[in-house]
């Protein structure tokens, strides 16, 4: 139930493709064969920073008939950061042994449509490096509109420029480029499926501008993956074994359960996927729900939260579990 | 519209207006032509401005014109036969940009041969608002011989083509825009149940 069982690998390269993000590569501990995947899939990568756990997940890059290694970007979020990505970034290099989930496709590109208009901001690309090798080998019609800060911060420009031509299109925000995303949305046919990547400020925005535009919501698809914010501890009462767990500050539900040997469900732990909605038996404090999945009627009722992103502000909480 | 425990028995929630669509195709029948009436009492003139109508059945000059005049200002184009408006259909999907939305409303064979046509343009079925409106018949293939039974109201039905006494089933086939019928007494030859009119 609580996602696939997990893969050591070795870390086999490290670059630093722009100002704040570095990539690396991962092998399986043995060399062994790694599982193919599909254009939009991502792992998550356990990390164990003293006595903390993290599962952060990663988009794969690379193409996804490679079996021999898997490629990771990791944006330093530095302050701003749970830890996970400043984790990747201080304590990993070549050589250094992780645990990995099976990949798992959360953003998978709709093989029956006409064309495909991808749509990245910032790390955001990520997804999308593997998603336009399997359009490609496809033989796909695909373009890729990429925001980034400058070109020292934006992974893989040239690269991406020199490997699909005038299919990419770059826009620079220090020089003031913007992407022109009615006038993009505006003029394409039928059959036509957006996809966004990026900070949720530029999802929100592409969503709404697709929507405006007339474009059905199931022509749209977006993925963002969040880290579970902190807050104040708080307690979990399990209702169907009677256990209290303590969440601690810095700690995800999901992470303290896992922490206390609780077989919880989940997936993706991005609070898109779905997999971890748990039921809610009682509740004292408000609900923080930091997921992208629940609908607002349900997030209004209170009977379900996300555990792998929502928390409580204090209090208590009791879950169906 | 009874309620099937078949997931592929295809639902149809009722028609509401895209009021962002930069452009809107409803293809009807008479009966549907009420459920338009409808929507538009529900939007703005402009959404009926922006608006074509694919009226795919037979009618009288001066039901045509009860109709136009109840369905101004939107354009309207009358068919006598279902294939005929669809061949329409598929003419105007060829040139259409992002920002069109589809509608259909009427028997289930209209609304079948619509989703039909506009999954060769991929245009997801869930994305054409529907409405069923008018008689319960179905459009019925026979998975023996593969022959298609237009029309059908009744359960068992004959296959037309084969002969068969055919178990009319909820299990739908989007592709062929056409519920799957089994043959109904094939282990007691001749035990058949008494026929229902249960498509009316």
């Amino acid at each position: 139930m609580s996602g696939s069982r997990l893969r050591r690998v070795r870390v086999a390269e490290v670059e630093q493709v722009a100002a704040r993000i570095k990539r690396f590569r991962l092998v399986d501990i043995d060399n062994a064969p790694l599982s193919e995947f599909s254009g939009g899939s991502h792992i998550s990568v356990v990390m164990h920073s003293g006595d903390r756990m993290m599962r952060n997940p990663y988009s794969l890059m690379g193409s996804p008939s490679d079996t021999s290694s898997y490629q990771i970007s990791v944006l330093n979020c530095g302050a701003d950061s749970r830890g996970g990505s400043k984790f990747m970034h201080e304590n990993v290099a070549v050589g250094t042994e992780l645990e990995i989930s099976e990949p798992l496709n959360l953003f998978p590109p709709v093989k029956l449509a006409k064309k495909h208009i991808l749509i990245a901001g910032g790390i955001g690309i990520t997804p999308f490096m593997s998603m336009m090798n399997e359009l490609d080998s496809l033989k796909s019609n695909f373009e890729l509109h990429y925001g980034v800060r400058s070109l020292d911060e934006g992974a893989y420009c040239k690269y991406l420029q020199s490997r699909y031509g005038s299919r990419i299109n770059i826009y620079r925000q220090d020089q003031g480029q913007m992407i022109p995303l009615e006038t993009i949305l505006g003029n394409q046919r039928l059959g036509t499926h957006m996809y966004v990547c990026g900070p949720k400020p530029m999802i929100d925005w592409s969503l709404q501008t697709a929507e405006l535009l007339g474009w059905p919501s199931e022509n749209v698809h977006s993925e963002q993956f969040s880290a579970p914010p902190p807050g104040k501890p708080f307690t979990v009462k399990l209702a169907k074994s009677g256990r209290e767990i303590t969440v601690k500050g810095h700690q995800s539900i999901l992470e303290a359960l896992e922490e206390h040997g609780v077989d919880a469900p989940f997936l993706c732990r991005g609070g898109a996927c779905g997999q971890c909605e748990t039921g809610v038996v009682a509740c004292d404090g408000y609900i923080e729900h930091n997921d992208h999945f629940l609908t607002e009627p349900e997030r209004v009722s209170g009977k379900k939260i996300m555990i792998c992103m929502s928390r409580i502000q204090t209090g208590s909480i009791t879950l169906d579990l | 519209m009874t309620i099937s425990t078949n997931k592929s028995r295809p639902i149809y929630p009722g028609l509401s207006p895209d009021l962002n669509a930069r452009s809107n195709i409803i293809v009807c029948d008479k009966g549907g032509a009420a459920a338009v009436t409808e929507l538009f009492s529900r939007a703005d003139t402009a959404f009926a401005k922006r608006t074509t109508i694919l009226l795919a059945e037979t009618l009288s000059d001066a039901e045509k014109q009860t109709v136009k005049t109840e369905l101004s200002p939107a354009s309207i184009e009358f068919f006598p036969t279902i294939p005929e408006g669809i061949a329409r259909l598929r003419e105007m999907l060829e040139a259409a940009p992002m920002g069109l939305r589809l509608y259909a409303t009427g028997t289930e064979p209209l609304i079948g041969s619509v989703v039909q046509a506009a999954a060769d343009y991929a245009i997801d079925h869930l994305s054409i608002r529907t409405e069923h409106r008018g008689s319960l018949m179905r459009r019925v293939q026979c998975v023996h011989c593969k022959g298609f039974i237009e029309n059908v109201t009744t359960n068992p039905v004959t296959c037309a083509h084969c002969g068969l006494t055919l178990l009319v089933r909820d299990h739908y086939s989007r592709r062929l825009a056409a519920f799957q019928g089994v043959c109904i007494d094939a282990e007691v030859p001749g035990d058949v149940p008494p026929t229902e009119a249960l498509y009316q």
